[in-house]
């Protein structure tokens, strides 16, 4: 059983064309997402219109409270909008957690072959070989019998990402994948998923709250505003790859993110 | 390129060794010693007590033996013809109706957790079945079944059932609600996500609600074997009862300590190590 694509929670139903055709691979048009607990109603998302083109990677920033943790689980078909459709074409979509959320019963290598085991289409060879392939990009390959709880943090996200990958999605949604790891580990799993992008031709929905980090991978940082949450600005990045955390030119783009950050963040002060 | 992608590759796999935990040689022998010697102390100041009571003469001694007359009446047991007998017609009972009771305590939990209605209309009721004393439930059960097999497996089923439902409820409820999300993302739905993701994360809890349906299957045999005896089927429960009609003391306890062992050897040996290896797996004993 393969993941379904979002259901559409106002307005016509969308066609599935198949993935891969003109257009843009997401197309987010005035959603609207408020939860309700009975007593009050809590607007996350408002009128939010976006579009993100096949193999491009996005990077959505912005304070607490902006709906990004929202847009992404709208976008995976976890939850339904409230108003306004998302559309991605039938195209598969694979989500990754600020947490690796593994499996603990399971070794590293049946945890990535989870990714296809609920495809019926995939033979159990090719579900063996694939994850072992994956987990030689992830430079994992001999931790590949081990447990989730024997692995370092950055190994873990990376045996997540393997598992991601497994899902053979053409979109990769981020949830603030690489929040909790340390500086060093953090460098170099930005090298790995800006290669594994160029390789793959992916589409990235990256959503984080650090402003270098969304320079740094990005072709484009997307900035929501706050509660609710609706687009405030788009900065193109038209940096060359491969990047460095340390470019100058990062720098500056990052600078003036920052301060259009932190311009949104006041409005909410008193 | 092909140098930056090699340096990052040594890179990571620096991080990698300096970051993972290191696994500790396992010492089998020094392991299997440091498990052992806390029990056999424990037996020890058993048996010393139970001496010294006996030396006291608080109770004549064909009432209450001491522990050398106890120690040759459980070896003559063994010779008893219809011991053996009695003790397979005891082991089998308990591993039938603890068998059934698995299969009917599982069901009813997965039921049970995967629909609303159900766990507010018997979510309480299988709470209080499984604080209920199984032997109260004798009497009705001899009217249903006589004095049968039928009655013994009714309230060895009802005793341990409850146990194993509910563990697997309470595992349900705790799983982080990250995994689960984790299985939906990935594609898990209905039976397959209970196979895969909801079952394997609740397993732990279920366990331990097997580990607590042991126990009260084989208190509820036990009572139903005192209670209910047919003349065909020897069984240790019988014997016991004989044993006390018969007022003949160390041959009871002889039998009580049996009864400690087969209890003792399932509850430790069985579950006590396959928790263990679980605990292990994932790594849930790291914190000691």
């Amino acid at each position: 059983m393969r993941l379904h694509p979002p259901r559409i929670g106002a307005g016509p139903a969308a066609t599935r064309a198949p993935g891969g055709t003109a257009g843009p691979a997401i197309a987010i048009r005035d959603v609207t997402k408020t939860y309700a607990d009975g007593r009050s109603a809590t607007k996350a998302l408002e009128g939010l219109t976006l579009d993100v083109a096949p193999g491009e990677f996005v990077c959505i920033l912005g304070a607490s409270g902006c709906g990004k943790s929202t847009l992404l689980n709208l976008i995976a078909g976890i939850y339904r909008t409230s108003a306004g459709t998302i559309d991605v074409a039938g195209r598969r979509i694979a989500l990754m957690f600020q947490e690796p959320a593994l499996f603990p019963w399971l070794t590293v290598q049946h945890n990535v072959e989870m990714g296809m085991r609920f495809r019926r289409s995939v033979t159990k060879e090719r579900r063996r070989e694939e994850a072992r392939r994956l987990l030689r990009l992830m430079h994992l390959e001999e931790w590949a019998s081990r447990r989730p709880h024997e692995l370092s943090g950055g190994m873990r996200q990376r045996v997540a990402l393997a598992r991601a990958l497994a899902q053979e999605a053409e979109i990769l949604l981020m949830d603030e994948p690489f929040g909790s790891l340390d500086a060093i580990t953090r460098d170099l799993l930005h090298e790995e998923i800006e290669r594994i992008w160029l390789e793959n031709r992916l589409t990235i929905v990256f959503v984080t709250h650090n402003v270098r980090e969304a320079v740094r991978l990005g072709d484009r940082v997307v900035l929501l505003s706050s509660r609710p949450g609706r687009l405030a600005t788009q900065f193109p990045v038209g940096l060359g790859r491969p990047r460095r955390l340390e470019d100058a030119a990062l720098g500056g783009i990052a600078a003036e993110i920052s301060a259009r950050l932190h311009e949104e963040v006041r409005r909410h002060g008193r | 390129m092909a140098a930056e992608s090699d340096i990052l590759s040594t890179e990571i796999s620096g991080l990698d060794s300096l970051e993972a935990r290191r696994v500790e040689p396992r010492r089998p022998v020094r392991a299997a010693w440091t498990a052992t010697w806390p029990k056999l102390a424990a037996v020890a100041v058993v048996v010393g007590v139970w001496q010294s009571v006996a030396w006291l003469r608080i109770r004549p001694s064909y009432v209450l033996p001491d522990p050398a007359t106890v120690l040759g009446a459980l070896g003559e047991l063994f010779s008893e013809p219809d011991f053996l007998q009695a003790l397979g017609v005891t082991v089998q009972r308990g591993a039938a109706g603890f068998g059934v009771a698995i299969v009917i305590g599982t069901l009813l939990g997965i039921a049970v957790s995967r629909s609303s209605i159900l766990r507010r209309t018997f979510g309480s009721l299988i709470t209080g079945l499984q604080s209920m004393p199984s032997i109260a439930w004798f009497p009705f059960a001899i009217l249903i079944f006589k004095l049968s097999e039928g009655a013994i497996m009714f309230v060895v089923v009802l005793g341990a059932a409850p146990a194993i439902a509910n563990g697997l409820i309470t595992g349900v409820d705790h799983i982080p609600p990250l995994l689960l999300r984790a299985g939906r993302v990935l594609g898990a739905r209905g039976l397959s996500a209970y196979r895969h993701v909801i079952l394997p994360a609740a397993f732990p809890e279920y366990l331990a609600g097997m580990k607590q349906g042991w126990a009260f299957a084989w208190r509820s045999l036990m009572a139903g074997e005192l209670l209910v005896i047919i003349e065909s089927r020897p069984s240790i429960g019988a014997k016991l009862q004989f044993a006390r009609d018969l007022s003949d003391a160390p041959g009871l306890l002889a039998l009580m300590i049996i009864v400690l062992l087969i209890g003792m050897v399932v509850d430790g040996l069985f579950f006590g190590t396959l928790e263990r290896s679980l605990r292990n797996r994932r790594g849930l004993n790291d914190a000691r």
